[in-house]
């Protein structure tokens, strides 16, 4: 920081900060880099996902790749990577690969993508506050995310990369004879989930002080947009579930190097190695890790649904359909997801009786997810659409996530999970809802709020075909991996045709590819569209879709300090085609009752 | 015409899925091999998955046809009429609350009597507590499986004429029966595809899991907990005979396995 740095907005929001809106200059590196503006911050977070969303992607099309022509030579690749195998995928490569491909996208790519990008950017400008409640810890927030990326970077070079599985159970992961990829990898695989979880909860923190704290006059919680609600409910999520992951993390890394035995129990022999000594129990790891690992499913949900609800209110020119109803399913789902963490342990060992209630925790989950959805289905109704990218990203992300809600039941149901735990109907069913749901509606919001954070429109023809080729490419790849489970083919097998009772599932496996491969070069077409569009796009205006919410009444892109006066808050954030306007079908929080509409509308 | 192709668009994906679904056994899809359980707790889960794809197939074509029919009219409303302005209805949100609400309820508490007769000691069949056939140990990557010698009961410890094999459980048919599942180094799962069964292999408990082979013949036997990268490699078979062959076919094994030149005491 040097000496041009501005005193920061001091943050009562009863004083007006307009003059930081303008007037101070800063070096490239403090305004770009090193920023402490939750923009910045925000859009650094977008693209450095979207640069980890490609990688995580590359995996997945290599683990496709082997499961559709199991061990032949992968094109354009094989000579960089596989030269010493002869250009094949090897088992341990594969298990790394897979490992890596879970690791990458829910802890670098959806949760920051969420509550980094999208979260960092719109609270504040949603709720009408200057700045974050702590903009250095925001920034800091950013970086940590580094340290991890060049830990797991770092833990791919060493021999067999880590192997356990994004769950990472030991005793494979915890003793270094157990696998190739058990070794010192496998410490470098923990200590960036130790930095990612740093790195999120310094945004959590934020987060729910912002919200508390930094509401500009009139925004009432029950007048916030229900992305800023989501928002609120997975930073509480996350400070309350991190901690235990962190000290899980912590515990198997003391296990690995320094020789305690939270998880080893006694005599255990891997790969004729000394048997092992103390008394320890593996399933305290799973119990602790899905304590935090389910919640964080939520947490890489639960925004997009805010942001969602927000997006269909304003193309559909509707209020959102049962406001309230939205927000106390979103609380409900929270609650619930902190005691559902044992449906992914019904056969693990544990205590059948907990089967039973951990079973009626996950069906009843089901209850306020139906409710999100027919209030969406509500919100449609009787609205005036009109088919745009966001429009189109926005109802996929509705039907696709009824697939994902749906197939969940079969699983949360515990004589059913007997049967497909571990096959491919659990990984259909988390894709359905992690790309199906959560992915498309990050392609909404880019789109929606792109104009916001670079005042430019991101061009609609590109948009609309990005969306078919995905949809059609996400659908071919996922809904048969429905079939391949009950099918009973398990999950994170290098070969699956080795066995007899699977070797007819071959030319489904190849489908599935070719969609995935489609699916994956589809998104080159975003790539261009936003970064094309950082050049190429059309102006925007302030207000390009006529919504209501705080951040359309800032400039396209808004300054440091966001506003140019303290916005006033006169009502909620849904008031779309109200009989009392008659001027327009939309009526910005900040304009009070009797207004002249002229001032303040944009073409 | 551009609006008619986006609802085509949107709403031709759930019916492919649909028509996918229902040739889905047809194609040979679905459950392994034919289609059938090859145990009576398999048949119960398989009762109890078709029951959850029939209430989930009819939710998912209902919030559909939903969908497609407020996409519809909300995309044909003429350009000078505004959008219905409603915040929600107090009334309906009770409806979609409680009537989801009581169906997912009583999902719950149907599956409990299978989940039960799988995995609570006191819910076994009587036939299935007596009859211990075998030890499975598990370990990296192959299934070791140790018999008692006939007539003799499982112990915990290994026995001087206990029996080995890798690979191959041997079992009665037509009764339920009961293994010892362990593992010697990481977890490893005992998943028999087509009885519906699988149970993880923990390192420092011993787990009971009971199954029964309806019909003699082999069945596969599967690895499904992630234990190492030859996982995929675990591949084993469960083999039932006759239950009046079984009792000489274990007979038979102790003779070849003590073939030592020695006597028999």
């Amino acid at each position: 920081m040097t000496s041009e740095t501005p005193a920061h907005p001091d943050h009562s929001t009863d004083e007006t900060h307009s003059h930081q809106a303008h007037g101070h200059r800063q070096s490239f590196i403090t305004k770009y880099i090193f920023s402490t503006d939750h923009k910045v911050i925000g859009i650094q977070f977008l693209f450095t996902t979207i640069f980890l969303l490609l990688i995580g992607g590359a995996f997945a099309l290599a683990i496709r790749w082997q499961l559709a022509f199991p061990n032949t030579q992968m094109p354009f690749v094989n000579k960089a990577f596989f030269e010493a195998s002869g250009g094949q995928i090897t088992p341990e490569f594969y298990t790394m690969l897979f490992t890596m491909h879970g690791t990458v996208m829910v802890f670098l790519v959806i949760i920051p993508i969420l509550a980094g990008a999208f979260g960092n950017f719109l609270i504040p400008l949603m709720i009408g506050a200057p700045d974050m409640a702590f903009p250095k810890l925001n920034m800091m927030s950013y970086w940590f995310m580094w340290p991890a990326v060049a830990c797991f970077g770092l833990s791919l070079f060493y021999e067999g990369g880590p192997a356990a599985g994004w769950t990472s159970y030991p005793i494979l992961a915890a003793l270094y004879d157990a696998a190739p990829g058990s070794g010192f990898a496998q410490t470098l695989w923990l200590m960036g989930i130790t930095f990612v979880g740093v790195s999120s909860m310094m945004g959590s923190v934020n987060y729910m002080t912002t919200i508390i704290n930094m509401r500009s006059p009139g925004m009432t919680f029950f007048r916030m947009p229900l992305t800023i609600w989501a928002m609120f409910i997975t930073a509480i999520l996350q400070a309350f579930a991190l901690p235990v992951l962190t000290a899980a993390g912590l515990m198997l890394i003391a296990d690995r190097e320094f020789g305690t035995c939270f998880f080893v129990p006694a005599g255990i022999t891997v790969n004729d190695a000394e048997p092992t000594v103390g008394g320890g129990q593996p399933l305290l790891w799973q119990h602790l890790f899905w304590f935090y690992s389910h919640p964080a499913v939520y947490i890489m949900l639960l925004p997009a649904m805010g942001m969602i609800s927000d997006m269909l209110s304003c193309m559909c020119r509707k209020p959102i359909f049962g406001y309230r109803p939205m927000i106390y399913s979103m609380s409900a789902i929270a609650g619930l997801g902190f005691i559902v963490w044992g449906h992914h342990m019904f056969i693990s060992g544990m205590n059948p009786a907990l089967g039973m209630t951990f079973m009626v925790a996950t069906i009843m989950i089901a209850l306020p997810s139906a409710i999100k959805v027919f209030n969406w289905i509500g919100t449609i109704w009787g609205g005036h659409i009109e088919f745009n990218t966001v429009t189109l990203n926005s109802i996929a992300f509705v039907s696709m996530f009824i697939v994902g809600g749906l197939s969940g039941i079969f699983m949360a149901a515990v004589p059913v999970d007997i049967y497909i735990h571990d096959t491919y109907f659990i990984v259909a069913h988390f894709h359905y809802i992690l790309f199906g749901a959560t992915l498309f509606g990050i392609f909404a919001c880019i789109q929606f709020w792109y104009p916001k954070m670079f005042g430019r429109m991101m061009s609609e023809p590109l948009g609309k075909l990005h969306f078919v080729l995905t949809f059609i490419g996400m659908n071919g790849t996922f809904f048969p991996m429905h079939m391949l489970g009950i099918a009973g083919m398990p999950r994170r097998y290098a070969n699956p045709y080795l066995h007899e009772y699977l070797e007819h599932l071959l030319p489904l496996n190849q489908f599935m590819t070719y969609s995935a491969i489609l699916m994956g070069a589809a998104q080159i077409l975003l790539l261009i569209n936003v970064f094309g569009s950082l050049i190429w796009g059309k102006k925007a205006p302030r207000n390009p879709w006529n919504s209501n919410g705080l951040e359309w009444v800032a400039p396209s892109p808004p300054p440091h300090g966001n506003f140019e006066e303290i916005p006033l808050v006169y009502r909620g954030p849904y008031e779309y085609s109200s009989p009392e306007r008659t001027d327009q079908d939309y009526w910005p929080q900040t304009e009070h009752e009797i207004v002249s509409s002229s001032s303040t509308t944009t073409a | 015409m551009k609006r008619l192709w986006w609802i085509f668009f949107l709403m031709i994906w759930p019916v492919l899925a649909v028509i996918v679904s229902l040739l889905t056994p047809q194609l040979q899809w679905g459950f392994p091999l034919s289609g059938q359980s090859d145990s009576p707790l398999g048949g119960e889960i398989d009762h109890l998955f078709y029951l959850i794809l029939i209430i989930t197939g009819v939710v998912f074509v209902g919030t559909h046809i939903a969908l497609g029919y407020v996409i519809w009219t909300a995309s044909n409303r003429p350009g000078d009429r505004r959008a219905w302005y409603t915040h929600g209805n107090h009334k309906l949100e009770m409806t979609w609350t409680i009537i989801p609400g009581l169906i997912l309820l009583f999902l719950a508490f149907y599956q409990m009597r299978t989940w039960a007769e799988f995995r609570m000691e006191e819910a076994y069949p009587e036939a299935a507590k007596q009859n211990i056939v075998a030890e499975v140990n598990a370990r990296q990557f192959e299934w070791r499986i140790r018999y008692p010698a006939p007539g003799k009961e499982l112990q915990r410890k290994p026995q001087l004429d206990d029996m080995y094999g890798v690979n191959e459980l041997h079992v009665p048919a037509g009764s339920p029966v009961t293994i010892h599942l362990r593992t010697i180094d990481v977890q490893h799962s005992f998943f028999l595809p087509t009885m519906r069964i699988k149970q993880d292999a923990v390192p420092g408990l011993v787990i009971p899991v009971w199954f029964e082979a309806s019909e003699p013949g082999e069945y596969p036997l599967v690895c499904a907990e992630l234990c190492g990268w030859g996982h995929y490699k675990m591949g084993a078979k469960v083999v039932a005979h006759p239950p009046e062959e079984f009792d000489e076919f274990m007979k038979k094994m102790h003779q070849a396995q003590f073939n030592d030149g020695f006597a028999a005491e």
